[in-house]
């Protein structure tokens, strides 16, 4: 009986064994395969490269599959990985600007230099489920895009900066940014950590907190000056040679949110801006944190302060779904030492109250 | 002792990682009872399930230490066991359920028993590093607050208790202040507890992972429980003894045996339960 309320390490590897099995299911329907993850889950990897920051579509697919497609867990999974990896070199700053795009839309502006190009989106489709798509789909036809995409397309927050419309873009600092992965989140925390929080967030957290800010708690009259979806080279200086080496490609989600500001004793009216990017297709998120952004340079803005999406402390030590599910799920650990204080302690009080009822 | 892990470092922290954890034990150990932040890894177990302890435990283990893992006491609760076979795994260092034999104690919850001796150091996992949380959600205004040590709204706090409760309603995670100047959470180990940490011979570290602070008593360090004049400290007692080893000293676990409301009490630390359990 006693033995009963401890764990043991048989029922930890029974336990194992059996979430193995359940993983795999039926083992009379074919497994999944890493290609097919990555192929045909691409939403899924997306938003686990992104929140797991590490851009790696196989291992993003692989801990998908280990997870049995819960994709916190998956994050988890590629978080713990990559802190033991070797920092091998840092890369030049991408530009979105150039690059392949694949989708860019401005929602200020009727037509931009470059063009609206819808690319591959959920938007306009009607969500009707498609029954047809319940048996094999087939190869459906693909439209080529080169033609809509090869044109030069400067990013509208520029086209609005040459007016002095919208705030400039912030300078790069001399001194590189402050590594949220190896150095502690210190309040209060500059922008650039901020981004680097956010980037990492909980989509659900920020989708939440962003949307937040639209219904009056924190209001900051968002538009969404663009959304691009690029593919652009990453590049490296290594120290041995002086000059960029392109070492490969990745997609990012950029958005840029440009936001009314009525202007202070300092600075004329002019418009602000909220940035989210993200790893892969993640448009929900990148808007998410693009709101979340601009709300928290209220601060700095002069803004009143008092929703909680403004609030850093508040935002930023709560975004993190590694963070929030292990300390949530730590619930789960035997807590009957404390319990028992408590139980001790209540049973006092009670018995104090019926000593005073009786007198 | 077996072979650790392929493919990972000894321990599995990379050595400039234990540099650094090292660095800020170090600086823990010089300001008793400070929050010293730290650039705490993401590790392969859950955050709130010991990884501030774990990268304590890693920075300082060498191939010649013997761990103790315990929760709530016991050594066979699940995650004192993962966590034990995390270094046995990692480290291949050899690992012993004895208080006396380990060179390490890593635990949730409990402080043992069996006295700790000089030379042993005990690694305790913490949740919530800051005594002021509560009364302060603000990072930014609790560390102003220790600054300037300005403790007085725990008193106010527990003043509250006494005269709605009259007694102080915190049984366990009791803030303790460190060698007359840092306000400390001990971890919420019951108040049974803390009179232990106070002249402790052992080493006394604290981990916080996910809140990325790391803390310390060092050894022959006074810890003294807040209090009162007239409502002085105390600890919790039983009317009851073990059932197993018939203890009146240990902290004791209600397991509720029938749906009758029979009970019985056990210690929670399981070790000592064995041994006083064999001596009588």
């Amino acid at each position: 009986m006693y033995v009963a309320v401890k764990g043991g390490e048989k029922a930890i590897d029974a336990a194992h064994a059996l979430l193995a099995a359940e993983r795999r299911g039926d083992p009379a329907v074919p497994e999944l395969s890493l290609a097919q993850i990555g192929q045909q889950l691409a939403g899924a990897v997306d938003r686990v490269m992104t929140e797991g920051s590490i851009y790696d579509r196989e291992l993003a697919a692989l801990a998908i599959k280990q997870a049995g497609g819960d994709l916190v867990e998956a994050v988890f999974l590629l978080r713990a990985y990559r802190t033991t990896l070797p920092r091998l070199a840092v890369s030049e700053p991408v530009d979105t600007a150039e690059g392949l795009i694949r989708r860019r839309i401005s929602a200020t502006f009727k037509d931009v230099p470059g063009g609206q190009v819808l690319g591959a989106t959920f938007d306009y489709t009607h969500r009707l489920l498609d029954f047809a798509l319940a048996a094999e789909s087939g190869s459906p036809e693909r439209p080529d895009p080169r033609a809509a995409c090869e044109q030069a397309m400067p990013r509208v927050a520029d086209l609005l900066g040459r007016d002095g419309l919208i705030e400039p873009a912030p300078e790069a600092g001399a001194a590189r940014p402050r590594d949220l992965t190896r150095e502690p989140l210190e309040f209060p925390a500059e922008r650039a950590v901020r981004l680097q929080n956010l980037a990492r967030g909980d989509e659900g957290f920020l989708l939440a907190l962003g949307y937040s800010t639209q219904r009056g708690y924190g209001k900051n009259h968002p538009f969404a000056g663009e959304i691009r979806v690029v593919d652009v080279a990453v590049e490296i200086v290594p120290e041995e040679l002086g000059f960029a080496v392109e070492i490969g490609e990745i997609r990012l989600t950029e958005c840029d949110m440009v936001n009314q500001f009525k202007g202070s004793g300092t600075v004329p009216a002019q418009f602000t801006r909220g940035y989210g990017l993200a790893f892969g297709h993640c448009e929900r998120k990148a808007m998410a944190m693009a709101l979340v952004d601009r709300a928290l340079r209220a601060a700095e803005l002069g803004e009143e302060v008092g929703a909680p999406a403004q609030d850093q402390e508040f935002v930023l030590s709560h975004s993190d779904s590694v963070e929030a599910s292990g300390f949530t799920q730590h619930l789960k650990l035997p807590h009957y030492v404390d319990f028992q204080s408590e139980l001790d302690l209540v049973r006092r009080l009670r018995a104090a109250a019926t000593k005073a009822a009786a007198e | 002792m077996t072979e650790p892990l392929a493919g990972y470092n000894f321990a599995y922290l990379d050595e400039q990682t234990k540099r650094m954890i090292r660095r800020s034990i170090l600086k823990a150990v010089a300001i008793p009872g400070y929050q010293v932040p730290f650039g705490s890894r993401e590790m392969p177990l859950p955050y709130g399930w010991g990884t501030g302890g774990i990268q304590v435990t890693a920075s300082i283990i060498g191939r010649t230490d013997v761990l103790k893992v315990i929760d709530q006491g016991a050594d066979d609760t699940t995650n004192a066991i993962s966590i034990r076979r995390f270094f046995a795994r990692t480290a291949g260092v050899a690992t012993t359920e004895r208080t006396a034999e380990a060179t390490i104690v890593q635990t949730r919850h409990r402080i043992p028993e069996t006295p700790l001796a000089e030379g042993q150091i005990i690694v305790y996992q913490v949740p919530i590093p800051e005594p002021l949380r509560w009364l302060e959600p603000r990072e930014a205004e609790t560390r102003i607050m220790h600054a300037l040590s300005e403790y007085g709204g725990m008193y106010v706090d527990f003043y509250e208790d006494i005269a709605i409760h009259g007694r102080i309603a915190t049984s366990y995670d009791y803030p303790v202040l460190v060698n007359d100047r840092y306000l400390m959470r001990p971890s919420p180990i019951p108040k049974f507890d803390n009179p232990k940490m106070d002249m402790n011979p052992a080493l006394q570290l604290f981990g916080a992972g996910r809140e990325k602070r790391i803390y310390a008593v060092p050894p022959f360090t006074k810890v003294k429980s807040l209090d009162f004049e007239d409502h002085p400290f105390a600890i919790e007692s039983w009317d009851e003894a073990c059932a197993l080893c018939g203890s009146r000293e240990s902290y004791l676990d209600e397991v509720i045996t029938d749906d009758r409301g029979t009970r019985m009490f056990v210690c929670s630390d399981t070790e000592y339960c064995r041994d006083r359990g064999a001596r009588t």
